[in-house]
């Protein structure tokens, strides 16, 4: 164990904030976003349909367009080499090769006309100089990495020939081609099926322990956050409203959204079925983001300081890196039932 | 009983004299005010079983039955006409199953209109009512679709449906397009409905947690048949046939504690093609349980209470 954590820290993500133009107006998709990710962990991040989630990670890989896309403000780390900001020529060094990434849709994210061999050895051959050769003989060793069976046959075929969960398999192998430190994966498996959602997986968690990587996880999916998770970050109208070790995210919730979707989820205990508990309303308008609480209109514990202030990013005392941004957690707050609070949780503690 | 098929069957011509075996004899039966919930991985047919059943693809074989009366395996427009008083289907993809040139009012009162019972009038004044029961507006009557979230056009998707006051009503995965917070939404709202209506649903999804909670009874499909049936909580928490028990294994729990107790045991393989389908098991090639014999006959239908039934030779 490293006594420091943020030495072990591969990526480092400080107060990301990234716009776009569009004819209506300015949008701030991603407001002041920072997280850390450790070597060898995966960090969850999750946030329902335009949150920003997608958004931050592709702007830390340099592949939103810019124009319209623009980064305002912030920093992104890997190893201590600023990654936000660089020439195209430059952030072709470490995309790929250092982080590599995965899409909701791997139908469209390869190349139709190219075999499934020769688009992972055109990486090996651009990032890595292997002949032609080599690279296709190490575009099979790959695809067996991944489990696909007869890796010989199938690197000869092209992606109509795949079925999606082997083309999810596909494009881990690809992605794993220049040994990344870091995996992103954005909604890997939202368009599998849950049988084959466990095969995929169950895959990049092997290969996290057996390549030490670290993996960012990009879900709408608390069910896969709780499979995969070692750390959350909790996403809400291009903020992270809470951020965490799973645990505390699931059983210590102390932002009334990640609580709010909680509810909203079946539950399979046995006991009698409880009503879903909807959250009502919908997520602010991002061309002009609220003053206070983005989630002021939606939450059941408003109070009148969340309307006109932004939250402050408290710590939860148990955990210092457990935060919610949530002026619930001020030491003034009223104590609420079912909200895990820091200085509530002080009285039962005591 | 309001709605029951027998050993149905709707094959795809597929060319070069190919069939593709889409459901392959279904036997079900769903009580009034029930809701049946079928489950069943992409490409096993339970799509095209709620779309034969209620007369939107002609039926290859086998019969269907709704309130007693034996339905024709074919619907000519008439019967389109006088069975969708009482069927109605909600539709997964809330994008395409609106048409983008129709206004809310068209698109609601549509079914109103062909029926030609109501003034004009009184079809607006309708699709006010239902507007605001699903839970918006009654001004949002002149907007078109592409104005709405997804979760608003599901409920202008309800609201189609219902406004005509159905008694049998097929979900085709109606919130999977959806947030998980506007998901709730709409389950209450189906609930509600249920309750409110006396409704019967076919409730089609692939998420297991999702149907346990929305179901009395649930059917899990592969490959065009009918493996298991069941009370909901019978079928989810003591599942009986191999691939119920794969796939409730398979389903992930919004709980990092229960998810680190369960046993990391990959599943293999993936489902086949409904093409050119041997005899035996359609499962077989997956089964961990796999016997000499299941690749060879179907397996028999045998109930192991009475209200649950397993479609395979270890219960035989």
């Amino acid at each position: 164990m490293v006594d420091d954590k943020t030495h072990d820290r591969i990526l480092e993500v400080e107060n990301l904030s990234v716009e776009f133009s569009t004819y209506g107006g300015d949008v701030k998709a991603v407001r002041g976003v920072s997280f850390g990710v450790n070597r060898g962990e995966t960090l969850a991040i999750v946030g329902e349909s335009g949150c920003g989630k997608s958004v931050t990670v592709q702007s830390i890989m340099g592949i939103i367009p810019m124009p319209p896309g623009r980064i305002t403000g912030g920093s992104a780390r890997l190893n201590g080499m600023e990654l936000l900001g660089l020439s195209a020529k430059e952030s072709n060094k470490f995309r790929g090769v250092q982080i590599g990434m995965i899409f909701q849709d791997p139908m469209t994210s390869l190349n139709p006309t190219m075999t499934i061999g020769d688009q992972i050895a055109e990486t090996l051959r651009v990032h890595r100089n292997k002949s032609y050769k080599e690279a296709s003989a190490l575009a099979v060793e790959l695809l067996e990495k991944t489990h696909i069976p007869e890796a010989e046959k199938r690197a000869k075929q092209y992606p109509f020939e795949f079925s999606g969960g082997m083309l999810q398999r596909a494009m881990i192998a690809q992605s794993l081609a220049c040994n990344p430190s870091v995996l992103i994966a954005d909604e890997p498996t939202t368009a599998l099926d849950v049988t084959i959602q466990a095969q995929i997986l169950e895959l990049m968690s092997e290969l996290q322990r057996t390549e030490n990587m670290s993996i960012i996880l990009i879900t709408h999916d608390l069910a896969v956050v709780a499979k995969m998770a070692d750390e959350v970050a909790v996403m809400y109208a291009g903020q992270i409203v809470e951020s965490g070790a799973v645990d505390d995210i699931f059983y210590h919730s102390s932002h009334p959204y990640t609580l709010g979707l909680k509810k909203a989820m079946p539950r399979n205990t046995g006991e009698r079925k409880q009503k879903l508990m909807p959250i009502i309303g919908s997520p602010p308008d991002l061309f002009s983001p609220p003053t206070g609480c983005g989630y002021f209109a939606r939450c059941p514990y408003a109070m009148k300081i969340c309307e006109t202030r932004q939250p402050e990013n408290f710590p939860i005392v148990q955990d210092d890196d457990h935060h919610a941004m949530c002026w619930l957690q001020h030491e003034d707050a009223p104590v609420t039932k079912e909200l895990h609070q820091n200085h509530a949780s002080i009285d039962h503690a005591g | 009983m309001l709605v029951k098929t027998e050993e149905l069957r709707k094959y795809f011509k597929i060319g070069r004299g190919q069939r593709l075996h889409a459901v392959d004899g279904v036997s079900i039966e769903i009580e009034q005010n029930e809701i049946l919930g079928l489950v069943g991985e992409s490409g096993s047919g339970k799509s095209t079983f709620g779309k034969t059943l209620i007369g939107l693809h002609a039926r290859t074989s086998g019969e269907a039955f709704y309130n007693g009366q034996r339905l024709p395996a074919k619907f000519s427009s008439e019967d389109h006409l006088h069975y969708s008083q009482e069927l109605q289907m909600i539709f997964q993809d809330p994008y395409s199953s609106l048409n983008p040139r129709m206004t809310v009012l068209d698109i609601v009162g549509e079914g109103l209109q062909i029926q030609g019972k109501h003034t004009r009038t009184q079809i607006r004044e309708l699709v006010a009512q239902w507007l605001t029961k699903v839970g918006l507006n009654s001004d949002h009557m002149s907007r078109y679709p592409h104005e709405f979230s997804g979760g608003q056009r599901q409920r202008i998707g309800i609201a189609r449906a219902m406004i005509i006051e159905p008694r049998f009503v097929v979900c085709d995965e109606p919130i999977s397009a959806l947030d998980v917070s506007v998901q709730a939404q709409v389950i209450n709202l189906l609930d509600d409905l249920k309750k409110s209506m006396g409704l019967t649903l076919l409730f089609i999804a692939h998420d297991l947690s999702m149907v346990r909670y929305v179901s009395d009874r649930m059917a899990v499909m592969y490959l065009g048949t009918v493996v298991e049936t069941g009370p909901a909580d019978d079928v989810f928490f003591e599942p009986q046939h191999p691939y119920t028990q794969l796939l409730i294994e398979s389903n992930p729990e919004p709980d990092p504690k229960s998810e680190r107790a369960r046993s990391h045991v990959p599943i293999k393989g993936e489902i086949t093609s409904p093409v050119n389908v041997q005899p035996g098991c359609r499962f077989a090639d997956r089964c961990p349980k796999v016997m000499e014999h299941c690749h060879n006959t179907s397996p028999p239908v045998v109930s192991t209470s009475s209200s649950h039934t397993v479609a395979c030779h270890l219960f035989a």
